[in-house]
């Protein structure tokens, strides 16, 4: 059910900042809400995101029940180099949802 | 810091209201989407030390019909050098159950201090940035947020 996904550039001049969508499919239950029976549905978010970029921390969101359902997070990173560019939605439950890219610096 | 049997919206009107009349008057212009000052103390405690205002640009719709998903986006003047960047950005909404919203954590990689998010907001109310930098001081910006139905549960 968590599907993410991101968007950026595949390619990026050196010391060019470049921006970076992700969004993953996810309900953020916050635990605040009832079920039609009147059962509380417990929380279950993901409560942290983090973007590496050639196998350094670019980006980290620690994410509260107050984000809305399927988190929508946009940032940006300095191009310096080609290589990987990595993505990890941990889940409350443990689950890392994982996705990847790769930028092509010349 | 929950007020139970006191409406924040009146508290805060009622104090200023209050302040006129003890002729506790400033005359520094007070910003119109500022956080309420008791929000204010509870963030100075949490950074130690008090955030200035400046730097930071905090940028939401001032109508939002639908609490479930405000979008969000906060930037800060930063070079974002290995000596002069924005280290953590936190927002925070004082009219939710849960103020804390989410932090961003940023570094020289990152390349440039802005972010884009999309936030529930319970009811009306002023959401709040503060951006700590790399030498440990601290911005604070609002932005006021009408809601025509709230998120969080129900």
């Amino acid at each position: 059910m968590a599907r993410p996904r991101v968007r950026l550039p595949s390619q990026a001049k050196p010391g060019e900042i470049v921006e970076v969508r992700t969004m993953i499919d996810h309900p953020m239950d916050s635990g605040l809400r009832k079920s039609e029976t009147g059962a509380v549905i417990p929380r279950k978010i993901i409560n942290r995101f983090e973007c590496l970029y050639l196998g350094e921390p670019v980006f980290v969101a620690e994410l509260q029940p107050s984000v809305s359902a399927d988190p929508y997070i946009v940032f940006h990173l300095r191009a310096r180099g080609s290589g990987k560019v990595e993505f990890r939605w941990t889940d409350d439950d443990g689950t890392v949802y994982r996705d990847e890219a790769t930028l092509t610096v010349v | 810091m929950p007020l139970p049997d006191i409406d924040r919206r009146t508290f805060v009107v009622g104090g200023t209201a209050a302040a006129l009349a003890l002729g506790h008057v400033t005359l520094v212009p007070r910003p119109a989407a500022a956080a309420p000052n008791e929000f204010k103390e509870v963030i100075k405690t949490l950074l130690g030390r008090e955030p200035k205002e400046g730097k930071v640009t905090l940028k939401l719709p001032p109508i939002a019909e639908n609490g479930n998903t405000v979008p969000l986006t906060v930037g800060v003047d930063s070079p974002m050098t290995a000596n002069d960047h924005v280290s953590a950005i936190h927002i925070l909404a004082e009219g939710n159950p849960a103020p804390q919203v989410c932090t961003f954590r940023l570094n020289p990689n990152t390349g440039k201090a802005e972010a884009t998010i999309r936030i529930r907001l319970a009811k009306s109310q002023i959401v709040t940035a503060v951006a700590q930098m790399a030498d440990g001081s601290a911005y604070i910006a609002g932005a006021e947020v009408k809601i025509t139905v709230g998120g969080c549960g129900g």
